[in-house]
């Protein structure tokens, strides 16, 4: 499959941080793809790059074959941006705005103004249409700011935390918003700070770390790839997890203790039995017992040794 | 070219000035005739102007100069700035609009807004008073020329500011006296030599006096001279302004 978005050595320099530092990889078509890391990780940057907002300091971005600043045109039509920051404009209408911003792209006429309302409804905003920005809500901009990056139709869309504080319910519909999407054929590229949003969503991420790419695979390769799981072990009500004992191999491999419970994680290759072994030898009365695969929050914070 | 993109733009550069009508066209335009009935009327018999003329007569092109000059400034200023504030420049930017396309836009919003306001200073004026037309043409010219020039000079303004109390401070302290000490309110040959010369480093007074030209064909220097101060001023800002869209200096990281 061909590239939808390729990043050559591209680099970025501000005064004396090193935002993006010789970062290399391609999101191919028709893929949906995560780029994650903590806040100053370099995604934004990243994405600004792939946009035109900031220009690298050496490297290449091509979006669907066409060079970002050599053939920014093409570029540009190919791609759809949904910032991270609200824009409003206090002159314009939803809907104008949708139109004038097709006529930037030379967009015009029945067709495209029909899209335009399609757009509208799609996004539960033909109510608002005749509406200026600044009377929508937080969430509702978040949907304009959604249409105004599709008015173009373009092959690659990139959702920059787009559902940073929006509630569960808006969250949800821009989930199916964004599936069905790439359902029709859009490259998605997703940045997010809800790590189950991108492992419900992407089916490859990257994981950025300080301007560079700390790891790149699909999903659930890089899950599986992860060394432990987790074990919680629910204890009856007179016995505090808060201060129970725990022999050395339980305490080593000890990550919360919660009101009820404790939470250990575990080296995928010891086996069931050593483990309960430790259970018993501990002496513990345990009332429940479960086991999971890590999450992509905890392979992320692995990867990037950030604690929560 | 993209200039259906181009075209847009313009369009929505003019409605925005529109959906503020009262604001950006009404407004200057009383403000400025009040300069006209306190200057005309007040101090009519204080001070020379050119021979054969009334002060009042001589006055009107001044001030339809100066409101064209100070609302195609504004335009550009005002817009940049304020797509910059609102986050909405990332639509243009993100666009397949060329800096070029976008400079043209940007100059012809200015130009149209700084006409607008001109022409309801002058239809008032000249319905109040007997204003001579020697040469149509030279008027046009220059007031095209001079919004061009302002339009561009309030893009770079609107650029470089990060709020808007640099765009004030640029207003404040250089277009607005550049304005006054142009030869809007007086020929320059009534003031002492020393500020005489000085008035000759001002670019605004080419403008003045090159649109006045055109209506009274007196002029305190060659309106050829002025022509060519304000196109190589032109030229100039259009430089600078299209280097800094090409760099994206301040609008781009």
């Amino acid at each position: 499959m061909s590239a939808a978005v390729k990043f050559d050595q591209v680099s970025k320099q501000f005064g004396d941080l090193q935002a993006l530092n010789n970062v290399s990889f391609e999101v191919e078509e028709g893929s949906f793809f995560g780029l994650l890391g903590p806040n100053g990780a370099g995604k934004s940057t990243l994405i600004n790059a792939m946009s035109s907002l900031v220009t690298p300091s050496s490297g290449r971005i091509s979006v669907m074959g066409h060079d970002v600043i050599q053939d920014y045109r093409q570029a540009r039509r190919a791609l759809g941006l949904v910032p991270q920051e609200l824009i409003s404009d206090p002159f314009f209408s939803i809907r104008e705005l949708l139109r004038v911003q097709s006529g930037y792209f030379g967009l015009r006429g029945k067709a495209q103004w029909a899209w335009v309302d399609e757009l509208l409804e799609r996004l539960a905003l033909s109510e608002k249409a005749n509406a200026e920005t600044q009377q929508l809500s937080g969430g509702m901009k978040r949907r304009v700011l959604i249409a105004m990056a599709l008015v173009h139709k373009p092959q690659v869309l990139v959702l920059d935390e787009p559902t940073a504080g929006v509630d569960v319910d808006l969250r949800r519909t821009l989930w199916e918003f964004a599936r069905e999407l790439h359902s029709a054929g859009h490259t998605i590229i997703l940045t997010t700070h809800y790590l189950e949003e991108a492992e419900a969503l992407c089916d490859r991420v990257a994981i950025m770390q300080k301007g560079e790419v700390k790891a790149l695979e699909k999903t659930q390769a890089l899950l599986a790839r992860h060394p432990y799981r987790y074990l919680r072990i629910t204890l009856p009500e007179e016995h505090n997890p808060k201060t129970i004992n725990l022999t050395s191999e339980l305490q080593l491999r000890l990550v919360e203790r919660e009101a009820s419970a404790c939470l250990f994680r575990v080296e995928k290759n010891i086996s069931m039995d050593t483990i309960l072994g430790w259970l018993h030898e501990n002496g513990l009365n345990i009332k429940d017992l479960s086991t999971r695969d890590a999450s992509l929050e905890e392979v992320f914070l692995d990867l990037t040794e950030v604690k929560p | 070219m993209n200039w259906y993109g181009c075209w847009a733009f313009f369009v929505k550069e003019v409605r925005r000035f529109y959906s503020v009508v009262v604001q950006t066209v009404f407004a200057p335009v009383v403000s400025t005739l009040l300069f006209l009935l306190i200057f005309g009327q007040v101090i009519e018999a204080r001070i020379d102007a050119f021979s054969g003329l009334t002060y009042s007569q001589f006055l009107i092109p001044g001030l339809v100069m100066m409101a064209i000059l100070q609302n195609a400034f504004s335009n550009s200023s005002s817009s940049i700035i304020q797509s910059k504030m609102y986050g909405n420049l990332t639509f243009v930017l993100v666009s397949p609009i060329s800096p070029l396309e976008l400079y043209i836009a940007f100059i012809a919003a200015s130009v149209l807004r700084g006409l607008a306001v001109g022409l309801g200073v002058l239809v008032v004026g000249w319905i109040w008073f007997d204003l001579q037309w020697y040469s149509v043409s030279w008027v046009v010219l220059f007031a095209v020329l001079s919004a061009a020039l302002m339009g561009g000079i309030g893009l770079i303004a609107g650029i470089l500011s990060e709020k808007y109390d640099h765009l004030a401070a640029f207003q404040n302290f250089i277009i607005i006296p550049l304005t006054f000490l142009s030869g809007v309110f007086y020929s320059i040959h009534a003031l002492p030599e020393f500020w005489q010369t000085m008035s000759h480093f001002n670019p605004f007074f080419y403008m003045v006096d090159g649109f006045r030209y055109g209506f009274y064909a007196s002029s305190d220097v060659s309106v050829y001279l002025s022509l060519a101060v304000t196109l190589a001023f032109l030229v100039v800002v259009t430089v600078i302004n299209l280097i800094l869209l090409l760099k994206g200096v301040k609008i781009r990281h």
